[in-house]
């Protein structure tokens, strides 16, 4: 029983990352009805700009690689990057394109992706690198020794990150005046801009915001298997999560990776001996198709009633 | 007037002639390439290093006997398609056509495995491809060098016994492969059976899928298991990923023994401390300190003219490897030099010749500056395998560390392995295989 659940708390703490990434396609899901595509390029762009950033900077200041000081410098120049990123998506791509069907935008992130793929090794170069947040990746002793299952300490700390990010994510959209404007602005673009909400300055701060997602995912994500171009592929770990949680709910982004990251590593464990292993990669597109049988809006969407 | 008109077109057809001579004095290379993509970082160190041995080759020696090499990169992003499309575009550049194919990528060697011979160019897979065209009597035109798959997997088995004190020490034991779910992890499968037949262990084989980048699951198995070891068949992010896993799943790092596409510093750079006491398999060894490194240090970068703008990974695993394709492919050439015309760029059917008569022992590799960096090789017409050993090295926490002599994979049984597939697949195909005593 003791194996169950490892297996179980080990899923559930995978599954917070997963929803880590997904927050940042429900953010802009949210905010313009577009499927960013661009995502998971985005985790890579930032986790390569911050670990750039890590170099160049103890040449240019002459301070301590390993200091605090050049970590937070990195870090911030890593978000303003990120920032200035989401701005010229903005102006640049979503713009020209304002009021054009939803897969126009769709294709335009396609588009986007490849660009920030090409961009991010352009800049920094191809190297995979390592990547430390100062947190031992090993089991915490005092469960291991009581209950003798085994949880990491990374994961712990990644889950209290995403866990708050998400919270204040939430509190922002629910209280603040921004918030409420991007609440508008995802029912409806052209009620939102006949009440004056400038929808272009609201899509700049939800491509920020989306960026800032991005780096933290980014650096959790390239802490636990260096940072490289496969970061990219987390965005494929988010989409089962979006299908389950809705494309427009942040709790439900959190609760659908719960879903996915607990129910993938027991039926890796449990199943995948019966069928050859490795279903982990397939297993949460089965679970997603077939809930979107059952429920096509997600566990937490705004479901779609269309009036004749 | 008439006089100063034809000193003219006389200028102009012996500049014509000259060009062309030229031409004719250089060897092409087309390198189907990957520097962007999710393997970019490995494909920059080994083809920056194959580059670079041929600059030196250039810049110190003038070319092969007054034949100058050049090369043409083509990227494939490892994608398989884009490989083939490299593979048209490359094989009728330079004056003799595409000299010798090496794709760096068994989705692509698969792609033109037919292609190759169709084309009369040859194909070198060093350290991957199809493991039974090492029976060069059914695949002529390739050659899957230094060593095959199922004879790294029979060397590792060889080491672990060397680890327990005597192969017959591994009776009883319990050895983990944790694999890349692939046709390239998978071909681990057939080998370790028989081996494990043969030496009384069991083998518990467990799937990573691709790309690999979550391994919980697996690692929390391999912890219920508890294996004596674990062999590490693995790619691009399953390496780090396995390794840090591994470590916080408690497995210790050195009972962990990777094959050599998981065994360079791209794996474990990223992996931090969790790396530290690993252990993995390599046909060629890391470092500076071989005399080969350092000639292209001195005749290439030296001069600033370098392919690595990393030049911190020049001595690493992949850049080495990428130095041991070059010395591969000009002493091949030079091989074929000999028999065709020395001084003469020779063709692709030319090349073939050259591949399959190399003989480079040991003596050579120290003429070479390589004595202890690659293994010697003989390839024949029957064996395109060649050398079939392995050294092993161990990641300090910083760098590669040697720690076996070359060890060899079992051939009694590796051999037989790749007769009987390669059998199947000319009775398939309906090739009738050659008969190695009627060649020259």
């Amino acid at each position: 029983m003791g194996f169950f659940f490892e297996v179980l708390i080990g899923g559930l703490l995978s599954g917070v990352l997963y929803a880590l990434v997904a927050l940042g396609f429900v953010l802009i899901y949210k905010a313009s009805g577009v499927f960013n595509f661009a995502q998971g390029a985005m985790v890579f762009f930032a986790a390569l700009t911050f670990v750039g950033f890590q170099e160049v900077l103890p040449g240019w200041t002459g301070l301590d690689a390993d200091s605090n000081v050049v970590f937070w410098l990195a870090f911030v120049l890593a978000l303003a990057a990120m920032i200035v990123l989401g701005i010229l998506t903005e102006k640049v791509v979503l713009r020209p394109l304002v009021n054009q069907p939803h897969i126009t935008l769709f294709m335009a992130t396609i588009g986007l992706t490849f660009l920030i793929e090409g961009i991010a090794q352009a800049l920094w170069g191809a190297n995979v690198r390592g990547l430390s947040l100062g947190i031992a990746d090993e089991p915490v002793e005092w469960i291991m020794e009581s209950a003798d299952i085994l949880v990491s300490k990374f994961d712990l700390f990644a889950a209290t990150l995403a866990g708050a990010l998400v919270a204040s994510l939430a509190l922002f959209f629910q209280y603040t005046k921004v918030g409420r404007a991007l609440r508008a602005v995802a029912d409806d673009h052209q009620a939102a801009l006949s009440i004056g909400i400038p929808l272009q300055h609201i899509w700049a701060i939800v491509w920020a915001v989306a960026g800032f997602v991005a780096l933290v995912a980014g650096l959790i994500w390239g802490a636990r298997s260096g940072v490289q171009f496969a970061l990219t592929f987390t965005a494929l770990k988010a989409l089962p999560v979006l299908i389950l949680g809705g494309f427009t709910s942040v709790p439900g982004a959190i609760v659908g990776g719960l879903i996915i990251g607990a129910s993938e590593k027991l039926a890796e464990v449990y199943i995948g001996p019966f069928v050859g292993g490795g279903i982990e990669g397939w297993f949460p597109y089965v679970l997603a198709l077939g809930f979107l049988l059952i429920r096509p809006e997600g566990l937490f969407g705004e479901r779609h009633i269309d009036r004749v | 007037m008439k006089l100063k008109h034809t000193a003219l077109i006389g200028a102009a057809v012996a500049g014509l002639l000259a060009t062309g001579y030229a031409a004719a004095q250089e060897q092409f290379i087309g390198l189907p390439s990957y520097r962007v993509g999710p393997f970019g970082s490995n494909g920059a160190s080994l083809y920056g290093g194959w580059i670079d041995y041929m600059a030196m080759i250039n810049a110190r020696d003038g070319g092969i006997n007054g034949v100058k090499l050049t090369w043409e990169e083509c990227e494939t992003e490892y994608n398989n398609a884009r490989g083939v499309e490299c593979y048209e575009r490359l094989k009728t550049k330079g004056a003799t056509g595409n000299t010798v194919f090496q794709p760096l990528s068994t989705g692509i060697t698969y792609s033109v495995l037919e292609k190759v011979a169709q084309d009369k160019i040859p194909m070198v897979t060093i350290g991957y491809g199809r493991t039974d065209a090492a029976d060069g009597r059914v695949f002529p035109w390739v050659f899957p060098m230094i060593s095959t798959y199922w004879t790294q997997a029979s060397a590792i088995i060889n080491y672990l016994g060397t680890k327990e004190g005597g192969i017959d020490k591994l009776k009883g034991k319990k050895i983990g492969l944790l694999y890349h779910d692939s046709a390239y992890g998978k071909e681990s499968h057939a080998i370790l059976d028989k081996l494990a037949a043969k030496h009384g262990f069991t083998v518990e084989k467990i799937a990573v899928a691709n790309p690999g980048n979550e391994q919980q699951a697996q690692w929390l198995q391999i912890r219920q298991m508890k294996p004596d070891y674990v062999i590490l068949w693995g790619w691009g992010v399953m390496n780090p990923t396995a390794l840090r896993t591994a470590a916080k799943t408690g497995y210790s790092r050195d009972k962990i023994v990777g094959v050599w596409w998981s065994g360079s510093e791209e794996d474990t750079i990223p992996a931090g401390d969790a790396a530290k006491g690993y252990t993995a398999a390599g046909f060629n060894v890391a470092g500076t300190n071989y005399p080969v490194v350092q000639e292209i240090q001195k005749h290439v970068y030296a001069k600033n003219a370098g392919n690595m703008a990393d030049k911190d990974r020049v001595g690493s695993v992949l850049y080495n490897r990428g130095v041991v394709h070059g010395i591969i492919t000009v002493e091949a050439i030079r091989k074929a030099q000999e028999k065709y015309g020395k001084g003469k760029p020779v063709t692709g059917e030319q090349a073939r010749w050259g591949f399959e008569n190399l003989d480079i022992d040991n003596a050579r590799l120290t003429q070479l500056g390589a004595a202890g960096f690659m293994p010697d090789l003989k390839i024949t017409c029957a064996d395109h395998e060649g050398a079939g050993k392995v050294k092993f090295q161990q990641w300090d926490g910083t760098k590669w560390k040697v720690v076996t002599d070359w060890i060899q994979g079992d051939q009694s049984v590796v051999r037989p392995m790749i007769e009987e597939s390669a059998a199947a697949y000319a009775k398939e195909k309906g090739i009738t295989p050659r008969d190695c005593s009627k060649e020259s």
